[in-house]
């Protein structure tokens, strides 16, 4: 039984998982995450994929807009030049996965970059048109540019590899989202205990004093953009190397609405936020309509009117989640653990 | 011996001439005040020492070095604080965080090390809490709060958090932008305490503005007056007080008699 936190050094009183009770569950959490792919259908599996490569790129929009309060419109455009990337440098220059995986992601920060440049002048809505125009001009180029891209029609890339092992389908595939969702989460949490995260908060909060205390504000506003970009292109990777396949589709501004969704719902500003954001917005929309189908079983003559009804549901959903708690799922999940942090005794 | 030397300011919106050609010097070491009534460019003068604002005449030397072309934020790695006259604390973060950041210009952790944490960050990191612990936390009394949220504060603390992280970025030069504002005696009489303390203890010296003018008369060594952008006059807290054009201008014929008397 829990009875208290008592700490010794400053070291233990600044740790993420802060008593054993919470590491005992991490280390369940890591079990079950492990274990999963070899319980799960076919289906499951696909979806635990897409959730990981979602909360990738979530994490990225969270670091950029819930932490540094810089709003970008243009995270889809950011994924779709990481994905392009990886399936070029797979198709014409035969470049390993391994090798794909970073230097899409820093194609996406250069990217990134460019467009945040802007942000040192552009603030709030105006930033946001900014980063709009950056997404279309994307979009654009993706479509248009047929000699690289493939238009319309896209591209498909074989299998991806990992020394020799072709990951050819989504159980092996699992284990590479699985890592790199570990590998972002963790780093991004951490990066919020030191100097740089704090600067960024400091952005986001009070600009001008951020600047007095010393923060250079073109410095770390462009650290934001590329460290968002880049792991919006590492999520555009894996995205292209689990489909095999890559089409301007896949990366509309909807998407970009869509993640600037997912971290409004899940908690700005937090990096669990990010991954209960992007995991509900991709399990929720496949439990609404498995739910659906389930009546139209029962109702087979509602049909016309229930299908159209998924996205009302979904809308709703979003709706009443960020009007019984507008800091997003994190906080729910927050006061829950609160409830039973010192369960069964409260006082 | 002055630390700072602020030489012949100009500074105007559009047509609203803000300060004309104000000079003053601060020696190190002293509590320096700079008071007049609302509009007289108190806040003006600290922004331009800051860098927020760059004057249209004038120049601003920080031990003897000139800061025409030393941007804002590398103002702070020089040795400049400052706190503000609105709080302005970031909101999203702890206690603790916020007096954290005003260290900022002193840690070296970068975006690298910052992503990986452990080994040098963490290192680093720990240096810093031990230092703010005790030079900071324990100095300003502030230990029970240190992991509250700063927006759940109440007014007079958010004041002294603020003053906390201006302690952390290890000033040579403080500027306090009225630390006192909003407070009531006791929150006063506190803060005063403590301004003296830093002078002391810590040796870094002190602009501050002020309306209190008990206060003022009180801690500050020397006293610069403002009226309509221009310098009235400046010296030592009596002498400002007898100058009849202050007296006229700020400070009103009989509040000058209770305060000779008191």
């Amino acid at each position: 039984m829990h009875i208290g936190d008592f700490k010794e050094t400053y070291s233990s009183d600044q740790a993420v998982f802060i008593n054993a009770t919470s590491r005992f569950w991490l280390g369940v959490l890591f079990a079950v995450l492990f274990l999963f792919p070899f319980v799960a259908g076919d289906y499951l599996l696909f979806m635990a994929n897409l959730a990981g490569i979602t909360i990738i790129g979530a994490v990225g929009l969270n670091i950029l807009t819930g932490f540094t309060g810089l709003i970008s419109l243009g995270h889809a455009a950011f994924i779709g030049v990481g994905g392009y990337t990886a399936a070029i440098l797979s198709t014409r220059f035969d470049l390993p996965f391994l090798l794909c995986l970073p230097l899409s992601g820093l194609m996406a920060a250069f990217f990134g970059i460019i467009v945040g440049g802007p942000s040192l002048r552009l603030k709030g809505l105006y930033l946001c048109i900014a980063t709009l125009a950056a997404q279309l001009i994307l979009e654009f180029v993706f479509v248009h540019w047929e000699s690289l891209t493939g238009g319309i029609r896209g591209m498909n890339i074989s299998p991806p590899q990992i020394f020799g092992y072709v990951l050819d389908n989504d159980f092996k595939f699992y284990f590479v989202t699985l890592v790199m969702v570990i590998l972002c989460v963790t780093f991004a949490r951490n990066l919020f205990r030191t100097r740089v995260g704090r600067a960024f908060i400091a952005i986001r909060d009070r600009d001008i004093s951020a600047e007095l205390m010393g923060i250079n504000l073109l410095q770390y506003k462009t650290y934001a953009f590329a460290l968002s970009s880049f792991m919006a292109g590492i999520s555009g990777c894996l995205w292209v190397n689990f489909l095999k396949t890559v089409t301007p589709e896949h990366f509309p501004l909807m998407e970009s609405v869509r993640y600037l969704a997912m971290v409004i719902v899940g908690g700005m500003g937090s990096i669990l936020g990010s991954i209960l954001g992007a995991i509900f917005m991709t399990i929720v929309p496949e439990l609404i309509s498995t739910f659906l189908g389930f009546l139209v079983n029962i109702f087979p003559t509602a049909m016309s009117f229930l299908f159209p009804l998924q996205q009302v549901i979904f809308g709703l959903l979003i709706v009443i989640f960020l009007v019984f708690e507008p800091h997003g799922l994190a906080e729910i999940w927050r006061r829950i653990k609160n409830y039973f942090h010192l369960w069964p005794f409260e006082h | 011996m002055k630390i700072l030397s602020i030489e012949n300011i100009s500074l105007s919106f559009g047509g609203l001439n803000v300060l004309s050609d104000v000079s003053f010097d601060v020696n190190k070491g002293e509590i320096f005040a700079i008071i007049g009534p609302n509009g007289a460019g108190k806040t003006s003068i600290l922004n331009i020492i800051s860098g927020f604002y760059g004057p249209e005449k004038g120049k601003v030397f920080f031990n003897g070095k000139d800061l025409s072309h030393i941007h804002a934020d590398k103002r702070a790695a020089l040795g400049m604080g400052r706190t503000f006259q609105n709080i302005a604390l970031y909101h999203g973060m702890s206690v603790l965080d916020n007096i954290k950041l005003g260290a900022h210009t002193h840690l070296k952790t970068g975006l690298m090390s910052g992503l990986w944490y452990w080994g040098k960050a963490h290192k680093e990191e720990m240096e810093l809490r031990k230092k703010i612990e005790k030079d900071i936390i324990d100095f300003l009394e502030i230990e029970s709060i240190r992991k509250q949220p700063v927006s759940s504060l109440a007014y007079g603390l958010q004041k002294r958090v603020e003053l906390a992280r201006a302690l952390a970025m290890r000033p040579k030069v403080l500027l306090m932008d009225e630390p006192v504002a909003g407070m009531n005696a006791e929150e006063t009489e506190d803060m005063a305490r403590f301004i003296l303390d830093i002078k002391e203890e810590y040796n870094i010296t002190i602009v501050l503005i002020e309306h209190d003018m008990k206060m003022i008369m009180d801690i500050s060594d020397r006293v610069l007056v403002l009226n309509f952008g221009r310098a009235l006059t400046h010296g030592t807290p009596k002498e400002v007080q007898k100058h009849p054009e202050v007296i006229a201008a700020y400070l009103g014929q009989k509040k000058a008699e209770t305060m000779e008397k008191g």
